[in-house]
């Protein structure tokens, strides 16, 4: 068996499951946020059910618009508080909150092995940690809440390996991007994606949540990594609960397996309007822009921000560009401050916001006027994504980013340090 | 059941973002998220569309984010049933879970235009279009998923499980 399949089998009780296979997951945790989990409650109510099946099991997040942007937002932000209080599940408040898929692992709610279902679609991050977790809507998780499974169809699973060491400046975000590009927006609709490789073993932690994160991208259920050092580190002091950390097996089958040589891939951008359409920074450099955002749960993460200052430390943001910033959680915002990173930023001219999905699906802080043009960290550039239905955004990691905020185009990092 | 209506044709990788900006999010409730439902794609689509049309695409369709939403909207603005040539998955559960009949019909979507009329027969998944005189066959659902239709959605299934069956432990 799979990655994959082996943490569903688990989940189900079988000694065995096979692509295809419908099947009643048992889930570990379910969580919503102040978009997807009004439309649960309100399903919740109608099955009749007074709790929870478990509430130190069911999470809800306000960060999509929130500090609320407008009283209609308000209004969802309270809803979900109300109902978080009357359940007595898992609820992070403005202030304590990030976002959703950076936060989760940060606070030890995902381990590897478990299953986690929510109504988000880029809940296929926490793959990152080894865990087989899916975006659902909101009727879904409002079953899940309910009865704490739901059913399943046992998805294939899909290899990429990727040789070779990776150049600087080239990080997770330039890996999946990369691999978007090759298979398309759809090349892994309804598979599990499963990441292996040397330059794998070689990418932080936070590259991999990148990675993971935009499995969905693809089209994907799935997007797993193997447990090794790097996860361990990363969940030391965050959990006391203990974990299984699955391994495929050696005759393992897949739907088809992708390698890559990795090793002169330069930093790939995502030009409008969809993840797929990448090229080499160097094609698409010069474009100008009028806003640099770097954050969300894709690319909110301490590494992420590390290496936009190593960009802007002692540079200024090019005087026609907005730079917005955004630590995924509070945690990251205060690691990032006492790094000195926030200072470096606010001295190039970025500004540095709480942590909120804000301007990735234009909701607040940077949404972009008609004919607005940006680079972003985040995961999507569809029509309208960020803001005006005639706006453009360019998808990139973090070095490109900070540099193109710097000159004012799509920039390599390459061409100022 | 047979369903009738007029075609909306749309090409590939129709996503979530133009069924329903994320800026109409602030809302849950059905009616006002029809008011703006595929505006950013099709700025027509709301004063032509009458109750009971279907829509017609591609491959990939409601492709991106989780949002609920997008299903919801197009059911509140009157549209009876989608057929693509795919569907991404998220889109695919949400509208069977909201009772929103999807069809995947490989060689439909090439033997539609927009306007045609077309009668869908859920049960038969047989696609009939009534302009051209064609016939599609829609890609049959496994039989769990035709309870679930069958049942009205998700929640209506669900409940039936939760009198009968004990929670998940």
């Amino acid at each position: 068996m799979t990655l994959a399949e082996k943490i569903l089998a688990a989940h189900c009780s079988r000694d065995k499951v096979s692509p295809g296979e419908l099947i009643n997951v048992r889930a570990d945790l379910v969580m919503s946020n102040d978009i997807t989990a009004p439309i649960a409650i309100r399903e919740f109510r109608r099955l009749g059910v007074k709790r929870v099946f478990d509430p130190s099991k069911v999470v809800m997040i306000p960060d999509h618009f929130v500090p609320a942007k407008d009283i209609e937002s308000a209004e969802q932000a309270k809803l979900i508080r109300d109902f978080a209080r009357e359940q007595g599940i898992v609820y992070f408040e403005v202030g304590a909150m990030g976002i959703e898929h950076v936060l989760l692992p940060e606070k030890g709610l995902v381990l590897p092995g478990e299953v986690v279902v929510a109504a988000d679609s880029h809940t296929c991050t926490y793959g990152a940690l080894g865990a087989f977790a899916t975006g659902m809507g909101s009727t879904d998780i409002a079953c899940a809440m309910a009865t704490g499974d739901i059913w399943m169809r046992v998805p294939p699973t899909i290899k990429f390996v990727y040789h070779g060491r990776l150049q600087p400046w080239v990080g997770g975000k330039d890996l999946i991007l990369y691999t978007i590009g090759q298979i398309g927006v759809d090349g892994a609709r309804y598979a599990a994606m499963e990441f292996v490789g040397e330059a794998i073993d070689a990418l932080p932690i936070e590259g991999r949540f990148t990675m993971a994160n935009m499995a969905i991208e693809a089209g994907a259920k799935a997007g797993l990594f193997r447990v090794d050092r790097k996860t361990r580190t990363y969940l030391k002091g965050r959990t006391s609960r203990p974990y299984t950390a699955y391994v495929p097996d050696r005759d393992a089958q897949y739907l088809a397996v992708h390698e890559y040589d990795v090793s002169s891939l330069e930093p790939q951008v995502a030009a409008p309007h969809l993840p797929s359409n990448v090229a080499p920074v160097s094609q698409v450099k010069g474009v100008e822009i009028d806003q640099a955002v770097i954050g969300s749960c894709t690319n909110g993460r301490l590494e992420d921000l590390r290496v936009a200052a190593q960009v802007l430390r002692g540079r200024q943001v090019h005087p026609r560009v907005r730079c917005v910033v955004i630590p995924g959680s509070q945690e990251v915002y205060l690691r990032a401050l006492r790094e000195g990173i926030i200072e470096a930023l606010v001295w190039a001219g970025a500004v540095v916001s709480t942590p909120t999905c804000g301007p990735c699906l234009g909701g607040h802080m940077g949404v972009l006027a008609m004919g607005e043009r940006a680079v972003s960290t985040t995961n999507r550039n569809f029509v309208g994504r960020m803001g005006s239905p005639k706006s453009e955004v360019y998808l990139a990691g973090p070095a490109v980013a900070a540099a193109s905020a710097v000159l004012g185009r799509i920039a390599s990092p390459e061409e100022i340090s | 059941m047979k369903l009738t209506g007029k075609v909306h044709r749309y090409g590939t990788n129709v996503d979530t973002d133009v069924i329903i900006p994320a800026r109409y999010l602030k809302f849950s409730e059905p009616a006002e998220l029809a008011k703006h439902c595929m505006e950013d794609l099709d700025a027509d689509f709301l004063k032509r569309v009458r109750p009971g049309d279907i829509i017609v695409a591609e491959s990939n369709f409601g492709c991106g984010s989780s949002r609920e939403h997008a299903p919801i909207a197009l059911k509140a603005a009157g549209i009876s049933c989608i057929v693509a040539t795919s569907f991404a998955r998220i889109f695919f559960r949400n509208a069977i879970d909201i009772g929103l009949p999807i069809l995947e019909a490989d060689d439909a979507p090439s033997g539609c235009q927009m306007g045609d009329t077309l009668e869908v027969d859920l049960e038969s998944g047989e696609i009939r279009n009534l302009t051209r005189d064609t016939v599609f066959k829609a890609k049959p659902y496994p039989p769990f998923m035709m309870e679930l239709i069958q049942a009205g959605g998700l929640v209506e299934y669900t409940k039936r499980r939760l009198a009968t069956g004990p929670r998940a432990q």
